[in-house]
């Protein structure tokens, strides 16, 4: 059941998205970064945490998910460590990611060459 | 502008012409009339840039060598391209050792570029010059877009920069087509600030160029055998149409657009067709010379944008350069 | 300049081809939907194979991530984005995209301010504003949790 849910909740954020970019003038950038900012203030909003609950990768996967690790990342250091955490908790929840994406990055430019489309 | 000041004293021939293409103009319905193609895209060079600078060098060589004469023969060179400082251009010239003149007109600058050779002809400071005008999609999109291999989508109104360089040797005599006025435009603002919509963006200073021309000239669309644009694509050639008509004034079926006529639009994945310097360059020289028009009005169209003043929110000013060609 | 009358742009907008929401909708749903599905099949997979749940929790956007690093490397990405819009944009995989592609890119500039710089031309505003939302989330929920 879950995969369904995950399939749903995931294309559904998709959906928004791309209603987004070709009925309005939002920018693909604009786009992420509303997502990621609109997942930290979803789950400041007690929202998001249930939707991952039952939607799993569903609301993981989206750029949404990005901002819910951030704002669970920053909830737990600011309890471990106070206001300090507000610093740190967001990135080191999501290092994982950014790092991974940028090894990657660098990887791949070193194998791959420049492509023309078509 | 007086007519007398529109018709030049001494028309100047085009001696000769040539064209070079990448992948999707070799698959575009005129694929046959280039020159040269590469399908690479990178004209044996590295990086995108020094390729569209190569394209250019070989476009103007394949022109000298069918008109006969050496980089020596040239008195001066005007080339440009949509870069930043025009280096494709600059670069592209360095070996040739011609008097050079570097000239910015976005996507007119073919147009710009005869319009001055053939004033510059006919007012006696030369007797031979060079045109190159050149674009190319890979760098063209680095500067003005995304990476190559981000993944995006395109709007229906967006352009495919064309991967082309046109150049065109031009004389105070010999045989062959003949530049026999100029017109250049005015700076047009639409209030376009959609960068996925230079057509649109284009199409009033089009407007405005063809319509001063007609009016200076006294005459109208029936009086020549073809009038095309530059790269209007389908928005901004639907538009012109428009204007016209609001005007009791038909173009009609002498009227052509080279980003129309470049792809295929149903086959090849381009949206409202070509765009860029190489364009209407490459259309001219591959296309439109070729069928010897007894009157034709070519005018190239270009969009003065830059990505910073895109991103600054400035709406898109539009250019218009317009010759008269007869063979 | 020569200004046009300020109807323009609504007439060029109003006649301009519009994209096929519709399609592009249904096609980003199913993409979009796929991708998220596969991460929970990999989530699953993981967690069966005896992965701790913390450490599935990052293996599986770093899995797509990578995927993505790699269908960007070699071109089928940008393709497949093409139909999918907003489907391959949305989730990890669009991000991953974002800092690949300009990677690549942007090699011929050298490895500091070609590569290094160019590679958040579009991830770094992502990276940029996620951090600022998580810190000012961070100050609201410490003043909610201490008074």
């Amino acid at each position: 059941m879950q995969y369904v849910w995950a399939f749903l909740v995931g294309g559904a954020f998709c959906v928004i998205a791309q209603l987004l970019i070709d009925l309005t003038s939002f920018t693909p950038a604009r786009i992420l970064v509303g997502y990621v900012v609109g997942g930290v203030a979803l789950t400041g909003l007690g929202v998001y945490k249930p939707l991952a609950s039952f939607a799993g990768a569903g609301a993981s996967v989206p750029l949404t998910g990005f901002g819910f690790s951030l704002a669970l990342g920053v909830e737990k250091a600011v309890e471990e460590q106070g206001i300090i955490g507000a610093l740190t908790g967001g990135l080191t929840a999501t290092a994982g990611g950014i790092t991974a994406a940028l090894c990657f990055g660098v990887i791949a430019s070193l194998l791959f060459k420049s492509r023309q489309k078509s | 502008m007086e007519s007398s000041n529109i018709y030049l004293k001494k028309p100047p021939v085009i001696l000769a012409s040539a064209a070079v293409g990448g992948k999707s103009e070799a698959e575009g319905p005129h694929g046959d009339c280039f020159d040269m193609l590469d399908r690479t895209g990178k004209f044996g060079k590295s990086t995108w840039e020094q390729a569209e600078a190569e394209m250019q060098g070989t476009a103007l060589s394949l022109a000298l060598h069918k008109a006969k004469l050496g980089h020596g023969d040239l008195d001066m060179l005007l080339a440009g391209d949509l870069m930043n400082q025009c280096t494709s251009s600059s670069y592209g010239a360095l070996s040739f050792g011609i008097p050079f003149v570097g000239i910015y007109g976005a996507c007119s600058t073919s147009a710009e570029g005869l319009m001055l050779a053939s004033m510059l002809i006919s007012g006696g400071s030369a007797n031979r010059v060079g045109v190159v005008a050149s674009s190319h999609f890979c760098s063209a999109e680095r500067q003005f877009r995304f990476p190559l291999d981000y993944g995006g989508q395109r709007p229906p109104t967006a352009q495919w920069t064309v991967t082309a360089a046109g150049a065109f040797v031009l004389s105070s005599e010999g045989q062959g087509p003949r530049v026999r006025a100029a017109l250049p435009g005015r700076i047009v603002d639409g209030g376009i600030t959609d960068a996925n919509n230079m057509g649109a963006a284009m199409a009033p200073a089009a407007y405005d160029t063809l319509k001063r021309f007609f009016t200076i000239t006294k005459t109208s669309p029936a009086d020549y055998d073809k009038i095309v644009s530059g790269d209007l694509g389908y928005e901004g050639y639907g538009i012109l149409k428009d204007l016209f008509a609001k005007d009791g004034i038909a173009l009609g079926d002498v009227y052509e657009d080279c980003g129309l006529m470049i792809y295929n639009r149903k086959v090849q994945d381009v949206h409202a067709g070509g765009s860029g310097c190489g364009c209407s360059a490459s259309m001219l020289s591959a296309v439109l010379l070729p069928k010897k028009y007894s009157r034709m009005l070519y005018m190239a169209t270009g969009a003065l944008m830059s990505p910073m003043s895109v991103k600054q929110g400035q709406s898109i000013p539009g250019i218009a350069h317009l010759v008269q060609i007869e063979s | 300049m020569q200004k046009q009358p300020k109807t323009y742009p609504q007439y060029a907008k109003a006649r301009a081809g519009k994209s096929p929401v519709l399609r592009n909708c249904i096609l980003a749903f199913i993409s979009g939907g796929a991708i998220c599905t596969f991460g929970q099949l990999l989530f699953d997979l993981y967690r069966m194979a005896g992965i701790g749940e913390e450490n599935v929790k990052i293996l599986v956007p770093v899995s797509l991530i990578f995927l993505a690093a790699l269908t960007t490397g070699l071109g089928w990405f940008q393709k497949a984005a093409k139909y999918a819009g907003a489907g391959t944009l949305v989730p990890i995989t669009g991000f991953a995209n974002s800092v690949v592609s300009p990677a690549i890119d942007n090699k011929a500039e050298g490895m500091i301010l070609g590569l290094g710089a160019q590679i958040f031309v579009i991830a770094g505003p992502v990276i940029l504003y996620g951090a600022l939302a998580s810190a000012v989330y961070g100050v609201i929920y410490y003043c909610l949790t201490t008074f």
